[in-house]
């Protein structure tokens, strides 16, 4: 092969690479939408007839989608409006407004919302309506005066519904349930939430207007479904344009997922999480790591990234303490220790500290009591250690009530990764009785 | 100096540039700038940064981000008091001010998101935009709702953005009780002692051998490594007392290679500065002016020095009446106070274990009967139960050296609690010549 041959090769494969980083990250990071959910058929029927009676037929519906996070819901319901508006007849005639619990934390902001959506805006602009409930009145009476036949349906989201529930007298919610309950223009309430006691949440005037029909989607795939899952999400679709390199990518996927190594990572993240986030989490980070130098993941990057994803954040900070910090979370371990986990203060850790010292009668740690206390409001800083009691701006620093935060093993196996730590220090942490 | 960054969304030379600017952190920058991918490429959601203070969290994004001529908004949490103020920086930066300018009085999350969406349709991002949040536990104590939706702002505004929080604390402690979005975490481990040193001596002295800084840094880190892995911190250190480091050689007793002669000079010198300039107890300013006059150091007076406060007599007197009742119990009155108390059980009174110090536990609370009653026994001479003297118990709280306890009455028994070190206490009471230890029961 000539050198010129050979350049146009490693330019060809450096546009798939970038090709195969741009469709995997849209999929990963984008959420984009895969064509249809697996696992999920019967959820996915039962919505869209649900939703199909409302926008074809005009009746009035409600529904709670529950799941924990991570799970779905908004792409379950994108998947199934996707469905739904590929009907010349739906298109025309669905009204949709999305809201989010995030977004309009009241009702007042909710409504403005709902008048932009709907685009009434201008109708509204003309009435200069004073207060929030004439406003409401009117968009309520626009909605009241339609009736099934001749009106278009509505569809209000609800994202993160559980938060809608907080607003005050739930009067947002309870005027939409009351429409979608009277004969009046068709409305369906579709609300996402991640707390399984949503209902627990609702007044009861607002719950018995509500139909109470619950979707569930909670994951019950088996390992091997999962490693399917993970095998589809990591292949390039038929359409690329390098027929080549997509079935030579596609094959090593599969090798990939029959390696032994790389099965036990994932199961690793299998049995700690069902969740698809994290697992899209792990291979955005393999996929970062492939390169035009190395297009394949191999097993050694899923397990590097894996350990990326699993790594201890408390360990992380500890290790980065300074010796003297370290010695100051010793004395407070002993002090958990001996006094069985009561709340302690500066000057005890401080006598701890000086007991060791006095023990040992190495001058190499003898630092003031000012320069401890820096150290002491560092690791507060850092929140190893936290206030027992919040009453703390009247008593004196130094005889502040402070509790650790941080488990016995975590500081062990700290101490044993501690880059050059001293080795009466580590004996001092060793002994069970200071 | 190890390989450069690699990436093929961007020019060699800008990456060339940011190798430069980013010693000891390759890795982490070669990590973030494989997650960013191309910049045309979206990009995780949101990523968490975590690591130590000082450890090149903000300054790696920042030279990614400028070197590479990325759209950025950066936003100090400790700036942005209000939301308003974040949401009117973020949309500045990304669209022009006639976008802020829209932005109403006082906006919510809706009509940021709002304005946004709005302006992202009209130009479309070619790039993926990164908003920088520094100090991002502040925004825990913000709005509840503003975290979550930041961390979802991709999916919110359905635009190529990307949120990066940096902070000094551990996502475990952000999480909120419902759950979100989780971020793509990332931490930046600490530097190491070798590259301690080797950041610090790029800073060298003009007049004076690379070497020659290195050895001094050496010295440096030697002394303050156990207490302090804060890069500024040290830096800073190192720019303060470098010229007293330099001094033996300006009369040619030295050579620059006789380390041991140098640093017997520096060491001391070096000691005292973490007792000093450390603690911020004298300033900078002071500690170089000390230098050039080669006064002793224990000349000038710290911060801590001045805490010494000038009070009346009777103010002295009632203040070391509450000292003795917040760190004695009450059970020991009788013996310390009372001329003829009778007999006493000896070894009842010492049994004692140093458990239950007071002076380790700290002051208790005490009732005013029992100040008076200590105070009428320590003052020597009769003093009438006037306004004054009440007045002044109630000035010796207003200047914070006695809190009330517990606001339940002000006239009724009132509950006091001294709040004074021993050495404050000891000072004071040498000054009407009144010998505290000697009535203190933990010092018996």
């Amino acid at each position: 092969m000539s050198k010129r041959k050979m350049k146009e090769a490693s330019l060809l494969i450096g546009e798939c690479v970038s090709q195969l980083q741009k469709i995997l990250r849209e999929r990963f990071c984008h959420q984009q939408l895969p064509d249809r959910p697996d696992g999920e058929d019967a959820q996915h029927k039962q919505l869209l007839e649900l939703l199909r009676r409302t926008a074809v037929h005009g009746e009035s519906n409600s529904v709670l989608i529950v799941g924990p996070r991570g799970a779905g819901k908004t792409t379950l319901l994108r998947c199934v409006l996707k469905e739904l508006l590929e009907e010349k007849e739906v298109q025309k005639n669905l009204l949709q407004v999305h809201l989010n619990g995030l977004l309009q934390t009241d009702d007042r902001i909710a409504l403005k919302e709902i008048t932009r959506q709907l685009q009434l805006e201008n109708v509204v602009a003309d009435k200069v309506f004073g207060s929030f409930a004439e406003n409401l009145a009117f968009l309520l009476d626009a909605l009241k005066k339609g009736d099934r036949s001749s009106s278009r349906p509505v569809l209000f989201v609800l994202d993160e519904f559980d938060l809608f529930a907080h607003h005050k007298n739930q009067t947002l919610l309870y005027n939409l349930l009351d429409v979608s309950q009277s004969a009046q223009t068709p409305v369906a309430v579709v609300g996402l939430t991640c707390r399984l006691d949503v209902l627990e949440l609702l007044e009861k005037r607002v719950k018995s207007r509500f139909s109470h029909r619950q979707i569930h989607l909670l994951s019950s795939i088996t390992f091997t479904q999962y490693l399917d899952r993970v095998r589809t999400q990591l292949s390039l679709p038929d359409g690329f344009t390098d027929t080549k390199f997509s079935r030579e990518w596609n094959a090593s996927i599969k090798s990939l997922c029959d390696n032994k190594l790389a099965e036990e990572v994932f199961r690793r993240h299998f049995n700690s999480t069902k969740d698809f986030r994290s697992t899209n989490r792990l291979l955005m980070l393999c996929l970062s790591r492939v390169s035009v130098a190395k297009p394949v993941i191999r097993p050694a990057d899923l397990l590097e990234s894996s350990r990326l994803c699993f790594a201890d954040s408390s360990a992380n900070m500890l290790h980065g303490l300074s010796i003297l910090e370290l010695c100051l979370i010793i004395a407070m371990k002993h002090l958990n220790d001996v006094y069985e986990g009561e709340p302690f203060n500066l000057q005890m850790v401080h006598n701890e500290f000086k007991k060791f010292l006095h023990r040992k009668s190495n001058s190499m740690y003898n630092f003031e009591k000012p320069v401890i206390m820096k150290a002491f409001e560092h690791l507060q800083q850092l929140e190893l250690i936290r206030p027992a009691d919040s009453s703390s701006a009247k008593t004196q620093r130094e005889y502040q009530l402070m509790r650790l935060v941080l488990d016995q093993s975590q500081i062990m196996e700290a101490l044993q990764k501690y880059p050059q730590c001293p080795t009466d220090v580590k004996q001092w942490a060793l002994s069970a009785f200071a | 100096m190890t390989a450069a960054l690699q990436h093929p969304g961007y020019e060699e030379q800008k990456l060339q540039r940011v190798t430069e600017q980013l010693p000891c952190r390759e890795l982490q920058a070669g990590l973030l700038l494989s997650i960013m991918g191309e910049p045309e490429q979206y990009s995780y959601p949101s990523i968490f940064i975590y690591g130590h203070r000082a450890s090149g969290k903000s300054h790696v994004i920042r030279v990614l981000l400028k070197e590479l001529e990325l759209p950025q908004a950066t936003v100090s949490c400790v700036e942005c008091v209000s939301v308003g103020l974040l949401f009117e920086h973020i949309l500045l930066s990304f669209f022009g001010c006639d976008a802020a300018a829209l932005l109403p009085r006082s906006p919510s999350l809706s009509d940021f998101i709002r304005i946004y969406r709005q302006h992202c349709s009209q130009t479309t991002a070619r790039q993926t935009r990164y908003i920088v949040m520094e100090k991002a536990e502040l925004l825990r104590d913000m709005d509840a709702n503003l975290l979550p939706a930041l961390l979802r702002l991709q999916e919110l505004v359905e635009d190529n953005v990307t949120v990066i929080l940096l902070s000094e604390i551990a996502w475990e402690k952000f999480r909120p009780n419902t759950g979100c979005f989780e971020p793509l975490l990332l931490h930046f481990p600490d530097y190491s002692k070798g590259e301690l040193l080797q950041i610090l001596s790029q800073d060298s002295h003009p007049s004076y051998s690379t070497e020659f800084y290195a050895s001094y840094i050496n010295i440096l880190l030697g002394v303050f490594y156990s207490v302090c892995r804060d890069l500024r911190e040290l830096r800073h250190l190192a720019a303060l007392n470098f010229s007293k480091f330099c001094e033996p050689l300006e009369g040619e007793k030295v050579k620059e290679n006789e380390t041991h002669k140098l640093w017997k000079n520096i060491e001391p010198h070096l000691k005292k500065a973490m007792q000093t300039v450390y603690l911020r107890e004298v300033s900078s300013l002071q500690w170089e002016q000390l230098q050039q006059t080669e006064n002793e150091s224990e000349a000038l007076r710290g911060l801590s020095a001045h805490t010494h406060v000038e009070l009346p007599y009777y103010s002295k007197f009632l203040l070391i009446a509450a000292y003795l009742a917040s760190y004695n119990p009450a059970r020991t009155d009788r013996r310390f106070f009372l001329k003829h108390h009778g007999k006493i059980r000896k070894t009842n009174f010492l049994k004692k274990n140093e458990k239950t110090s007071n002076h380790l536990l700290g002051p208790k609370p005490f009732p005013l009967d029992r100040l008076l009653a200590v105070f009428y026994s320590v003052v020597d001479s009769r003093v009438a139960p006037t306004a004054s003297i009440f007045s002044q118990i109630s000035s010796l709280v207003t200047l914070q050296l006695l809190t009330q306890v517990g606001h339940d009455d002000q006239l009724d028994a009132p509950k006091y609690k001294c709040a004074v070190s021993l050495d404050f206490i000891c000072a004071i009471s040498r000054t009407v010549n009144f010998d505290i230890v000697k009535y203190l029961y933990d010092f018996l």
